[in-house]
C-alpha cells in the first residue's frame, strides 16, 4: 500500500494544492453505476454530506432525481465504527425503496478508520439469509466498492463498481446450468451520457445478437415525465442478465485506460474464459471503425448497410467542413479515454490539440496522446493530475481557438476569449447534457457539426460583412 | 405506497390532526435519503461570501469539487472567492499526514493571490489522520502576517448546524481587529445575507435612504477588513438566524452590540425589518425616511403584484427548505399572491420554529423536519399541490410529478430578497405555475385532471 501510495504524486504537477479540479472524488462514480442497475439504489457509507453533494452535482446534470442513501456517520460513530449505520441503512432503504439492489460505497472517512465493510456485509447476508429461510421476504441484492476518495478520481469508482458487480453476480445464474443459452455479448461502457448508451442499444441491437449493456443509465437518468412516483426510476441492466455474463461469447470495454485491479472483463475472462477486448471509446471514425470490427468479430455478423450509409454521410461531412477545421488547435479537457477519443477524432480533422489534461493521474496519458497526436504540427502540451486554473495558466502562450469539454471549462474559454464546445460531463449551465450524442458514427457526425459549426461562428462573426454563405 | 420510517414518524405532523411535539434536532436517520447536507457544508456556503480571502478545502478532492461556484454569491470587487482551492490529499497524506502539504499550499496560494485572510476548512479525515491544523494555521499566519483561520468543519461532526457555529467561530476571529476607521452613531452590521444574485445591494439601498449605515456585511459580498470593523457598529440585524445567531450572540457578549432577528423576504418581513432598525434607533428623522422608503416600495410593489394573484389565487404550495426562517416569510409572501401553503417543512427547524409554523398554517398542512424525496413526494400529492419551493435537490420532484417549482435555495440566480425580490418571487412562482407545459405531464393528467 505505501510503495502505491508514493507513487500517487505525478511529476507533472507543478502547483501543490488544485485549484478548480477537473476530477471528482470515487464514490461519484460509483454511485453512477449503481443507478445503471435496475431496480438499484446507491448507498454511501460515510458523512451525511457526501450523498447530498453527489446527489446535487449529478442531478445539476442529468436533471433527474437521484435517491443515494447515506449511512450518516456521526461522532460517535467514526469512534466506535460504522456497522450499525449500515446495518440500520441497509433495512430501512430496503424497507422504504423495496429495490432489487444496494450499491455501497465507502468514503474517505469510513477507508480512514479502517472499516470492514466486505465483512459486515457477508454477516448481514448472512443474518437475513435465515430470515428469508423463516419466510421472510427476499431481499435486494448487496454489492460493495470500495472508494476511497482520496484514491484516484470518480473514474475508479465508476470502474470499481462495476467490478464489484460483476464479480458479485456473474457465474450465479441459476437458469444457466441446465438451459442452452442462445450466445450473447457483454459491453462495459465508460463514462457516457444517457443519449450514447441509447446509441449502443441501437447499434448492439443491429448485430442481432442478446447483449447486456452494463451499466445502463439510458433510461434511469434520462426518463420521460412520470404518471406516478417512481421510487427508483426504471431502467437499468437487469440483474439476472448480469449474472449471465459470465456465459458470453465475448466482452467488449470501451476505453483502455481501466486499471486491471479494477476491469470487470478481465475478471470474467481469467474465471470463466469470456474473451475480453478493449477498445477506445468510439468517437471519430477510426475508432468507431475499431469498435465495429470488435463487434463483427465476436459475433460473427457483419456491419449492417444502415452504419454503413451513416459512415459515409460522416466522410462526406469531414470533406465538405476540412477548411474550416484544418490546424485549428484546441484545448481538451476530462476523463481520461474520453479525452483520448476527443484527441483522435480531432486529429482525423486537422485540428491540432495544444494543450490535453485530464485530472486523473496516469503514467501513459502522455505517451498514448503523443501517439494519437503525433502528426502535430508541434508537439502538445499534455498534463495528468491537472486542474483548470493550471490549464489556463498554460494555455495563455498556445494561442487555442477553442476548448473542448465540461462546462466546467466555462472560465478556461471566457479568460482566453474562445468558445467552449460542451461535451463530456458534467455539464451544469446547459440544457440536456446527458442527451449529448458522443458515440459511433452518429455520434461523430453531431460532434463534427458542433465543431464545425464554432468554427465557422468565429469566421462569421469575425468578419465586418457578416457573409450569410459560407 | 410509500411508507414513512418509524424513526421518522414524529418528525411529520399534520396541522389541526397531530398533538404531539414535532420531533427535530436529531441526526439523520440512517438510509433515510435526507436532503441535508453535512458540517462542512454550514460553514462553506456561510463564509463562501467573503471575497477577499482564500478559502483553502483541507482533504481530498471531492468536497472542494462539489462546492466549487456553488453558490450565487456576488461581489462587487475581488473574485477570490471563487476559485475553489483544495489540497487534494491522496493516499501519502492519509498515511503520513497532510499538514506538510497544507503548509506548502497555503504558502503558494497565498503568494500568488495575495488574499486578505485564509480559511483553512477540516473534512472528515483531518482529525482521524492527526493533522495539527491549527498549529500550521498559526505558523503560516505568523509568517505571512494575515489571519489564517482554521474551520473545524469535519463532516461528521454534528449536522449543518455545527458547520454554522464552526464558521461563525471563524469569522468571529476576524472582528475588533480595525478601532480606527470611524463608524456612524446610525450603523448596523447586516448578518446571514449572503448577496445571492445581488440581494445585499437591495437590502443596503433602503438602509441607506433611511439614513443607516451598513457597517459591515457578513458575509454576503463580505470584506475582510470591513468585517475587522463589525464591533463598531450599534446595531446586528441578522436573516437567516440559523445560520449566524452564535455570531450575534458572541458579539453581544464582547462588544455590547444588541441584535434584531429579521427577514428580507415578502412585504411585511421586509417592512418589519426596516422598522425594527428604524425603532431601534428611535430618532424621529429615520423614522420618517423608513415610512418613506416602506410607502413608495409598497406602493409601487402592491398593483405590480395583482396581476399575479388574479392568475395564483387558490393555488396551493409545498415548501421545503434549509432554514425555518425563510419559510416563515415564504408561508406569509405566498399569501399575497392567493397562495396556501399546504405543506411546509425545514432540514434545521427547531420546536420553536414548528410551533411558529403551526400558528400561521392551516389546518391540515403537513409540517415535516428533515424529510426526503419520497415522503415530499408523498406529500406533494397528498395535499394537491401545484407548487414546491425549494433546492436543486427537490426540484426534479417536483417536476417529474408535473408540478411548478421556485428555487430558494443558495444556487439562486434571482434576487428574492427585498421588494423588489417579492416581484421577483411572484414573476418566478406565476412563470412557472402559468405555464403551458403542465398539461403535457402524465401525472397532472391522471391526479388533476390536466393543469386546468
Amino acid at each position: 500500500m505505501i510503495a502505491e501510495a508514493i507513487k500517487t504524486k505525478s511529476p507533472s504537477r507543478s502547483y501543490t494544492s488544485t485549484r478548480n479540479a477537473c476530477k471528482l472524488c470515487a464514490p461519484f462514480g460509483a454511485c453512477i453505476v449503481f443507478r445503471g442497475i435496475s431496480g438499484c439504489i446507491p448507498l454511501i457509507h460515510g458523512s451525511q454530506g457526501c450523498s447530498t453533494y453527489i446527489r446535487r452535482y449529478g442531478i445539476s446534470h442529468f436533471r433527474e432525481p437521484i435517491d443515494i442513501a447515506s449511512s450518516n456517520f456521526t461522532e460517535s460513530t467514526a469512534i466506535f465504527g460504522g456497522r450499525d449505520n449500515l446495518e440500520l441503512a441497509l433495512s430501512n432503504v430496503t424497507r422504504q425503496y423495496k429495490p432489487e439492489a444496494i450499491g455501497v460505497t465507502s468514503t474517505c472517512l469510513s477507508e480512514t478508520i479502517g472499516e470492514n465493510v466486505p465483512m459486515y456485509i457477508a454477516q448481514y447476508e448472512k443474518d437475513r439469509s435465515e430470515r428469508e429461510k423463516n419466510g421472510g421476504s427476499k431481499e435486494p441484492a448487496l454489492f460493495y466498492a470500495s472508494t476511497p476518495s482520496y484514491r484516484g478520481t470518480h473514474m475508479d469508482g465508476f470502474h470499481e463498481a462495476i467490478y464489484s458487480v460483476v464479480s458479485k453476480l456473474a457465474g450465479t445464474s441459476v437458469a444457466s446450468e441446465n438451459v442452452e443459452e442462445p450466445k450473447h455479448l457483454n459491453l462495459i461502457s465508460g463514462f457516457v451520457s444517457s443519449e450514447d448508451l441509447r446509441e449502443l442499444h441501437k447499434i448492439l441491437s443491429s448485430f442481432e445478437m442478446p447483449y447486456t449493456l452494463l451499466p445502463d443509465y439510458s433510461e434511469s437518468l434520462d426518463g420521460g415525465s412520470w404518471e406516478e412516483y417512481q421510487k427508483l426510476p426504471k431502467g437499468g441492466t437487469p440483474l439476472e442478465s448480469i449474472r449471465r455474463m459470465s456465459s458470453a461469447v465475448g466482452t467488449i470495454t470501451l476505453g483502455e485506460s481501466i486499471p486491471r485491479e479494477h476491469d470487470a472483463s478481465a475478471w470474467l475472462e481469467s474465471n470463466f474464459g469470456v474473451k475480453a477486448a478493449r477498445v477506445p471509446m468510439p468517437i471519430g471514425i477510426e475508432n468507431t471503425d475499431a469498435f465495429f470490427s470488435q463487434l463483427t468479430e465476436f459475433t460473427g455478423r457483419p456491419i449492417s448497410q444502415k452504419w454503413m450509409d451513416v459512415r459515409g454521410r460522416l466522410i462526406d461531412a469531414y470533406i465538405d467542413g476540412h477548411k474550416y477545421c484544418f490546424g485549428k488547435k484546441a484545448i481538451v479537457y476530462g476523463e481520461e479515454d474520453f479525452v483520448l477519443a476527443i484527441c483522435s477524432f480531432l486529429s482525423e480533422l486537422g485540428i491540432e490539440p495544444v494543450l490535453v489534461a485530464t485530472g486523473a493521474v496516469s503514467d501513459s496519458f502522455k505517451s498514448r496522446i503523443l501517439s494519437i497526436l503525433k502528426k502535430n504540427r508541434s508537439e502538445p502540451l499534455v498534463m495528468d493530475d491537472a486542474d483548470f486554473v493550471t490549464m489556463l495558466e498554460k494555455a495563455k502562450d498556445l494561442s487555442p481557438d477553442f476548448v473542448m469539454g465540461s462546462s466546467k471549462g466555462f472560465y478556461l474559454a471566457k479568460n482566453l476569449e474562445i468558445p467552449l464546445i460542451r461535451c463530456g460531463f458534467p455539464i451544469h449551465d446547459r440544457m440536456g447534457g446527458h442527451r449529448i450524442l458522443h458515440l459511433g458514427y452518429r455520434g461523430t457526425l453531431n460532434l463534427f457539426d458542433l465543431v464545425c459549426n464554432t468554427l465557422m461562428q468565429i469566421k462569421q462573426s469575425s468578419s465586418k460583412i457578416g457573409y450569410t454563405y459560407i | 405506497m410509500i411508507e414513512i420510517l418509524d424513526e421518522r414518524k414524529r418528525q411529520v405532523f399534520e396541522n389541526g390532526k397531530d398533538s404531539y411535539n414535532i420531533a427535530c434536532g436529531k441526526a439523520s436517520t440512517a438510509g433515510s435519503v435526507s436532503q441535508r447536507a453535512c458540517v462542512f457544508c454550514g460553514s462553506r456556503v456561510v463564509l463562501y461570501p467573503i471575497a477577499d480571502a482564500l478559502h483553502l478545502v483541507h482533504g481530498p478532492i471531492g468536497c472542494a469539487a462539489y462546492t466549487w461556484d456553488i453558490r450565487g454569491s456576488l461581489s462587487s470587487g475581488s473574485e477570490l472567492y471563487r476559485l475553489s482551492f483544495s489540497t487534494d490529499l491522496r493516499e501519502n497524506e492519509v498515511i503520513y499526514g497532510g499538514e506538510k502539504k497544507l503548509y506548502a499550499s497555503l504558502v503558494e496560494l497565498i503568494d500568488q493571490y495575495a488574499p486578505k485572510a485564509a480559511f483553512v476548512y477540516s473534512t472528515c479525515i483531518v482529525g482521524l489522520i492527526g493533522d495539527d491544523v491549527d498549529a500550521v494555521c498559526a505558523r503560516v499566519s505568523r509568517e505571512k502576517g494575515i489571519p489564517v483561520l482554521p474551520v473545524f468543519s469535519e463532516g461528521f461532526k454534528g449536522t449543518k448546524k455545527d458547520g454554522y457555529r464552526a464558521a461563525c467561530e471563524a469569522v468571529f476571529k476576524l472582528v475588533g481587529r480595525d478601532n480606527t476607521t470611524p463608524v456612524s452613531p446610525f450603523s448596523i452590521n447586516i448578518l446571514g445575507d449572503f448577496n445571492l444574485a445581488g440581494e445585499i445591494w437591495i437590502i443596503k439601498e433602503y438602509y441607506r435612504k433611511m439614513g443607516i449605515e451598513v457597517t459591515s456585511c457578513i458575509t454576503g459580498d463580505g470584506r475582510v477588513d470591513e468585517i475587522g470593523r463589525a464591533h463598531k457598529a450599534k446595531l446586528n440585524v441578522v436573516q437567516c438566524s440559523g445560520s449566524m445567531s452564535y455570531l450575534a450572540k458572541m458579539m453581544k457578549e464582547t462588544y455590547g452590540i444588541p441584535f434584531i432577528r429579521v427577514s428580507y423576504f415578502g412585504i411585511e418581513d421586509m417592512s418589519s425589518a426596516l422598522y425594527d432598525v428604524a425603532n431601534f434607533f428611535d430618532n424621529k428623522e429615520i423614522i420618517e425616511k423608513t415610512q418613506k422608503v416602506v410607502l413608495e416600495e409598497v406602493s409601487t410593489l402592491l398593483p405590480q403584484l395583482e396581476s399575479f394573484r388574479r392568475d395564483l389565487e387558490g393555488k396551493k404550495a409545498a415548501i421545503y427548505v434549509g432554514g425555518s426562517f425563510k419559510a416563515f416569510s415564504l408561508v406569509k409572501a405566498l399569501r399575497h399572491l392567493g397562495i396556501q401553503t399546504v405543506v411546509v417543512g425545514s432540514q434545521t427547524g427547531t420546536q420553536e420554529d414548528y410551533n411558529y409554523l403551526k400558528e400561521i398554517t392551516e389546518e391540515g398542512t403537513i409540517i415535516c423536519d428533515d424529510t426526503n424525496p419520497l415522503e415530499l413526494s408523498k406529500f406533494i400529492l397528498e395535499k394537491g399541490a401545484d407548487l414546491l419551493i425549494g433546492g436543486v435537490k427537490e426540484r426534479p420532484i417536483a417536476y417529474k410529478m408535473g408540478i411548478a417549482f421556485c428555487d430558494h435555495n443558495h444556487e439562486r440566480k434571482e434576487a428574492l430578497a427585498g421588494f423588489e425580490g417579492m416581484l421577483n418571487f411572484s414573476r418566478e412562482v406565476h412563470s412557472s405555475i402559468m405555464s403551458p407545459v403542465w398539461k403535457y405531464s402524465p401525472a397532472r393528467i391522471k391526479h388533476a385532471g390536466g393543469a386546468e
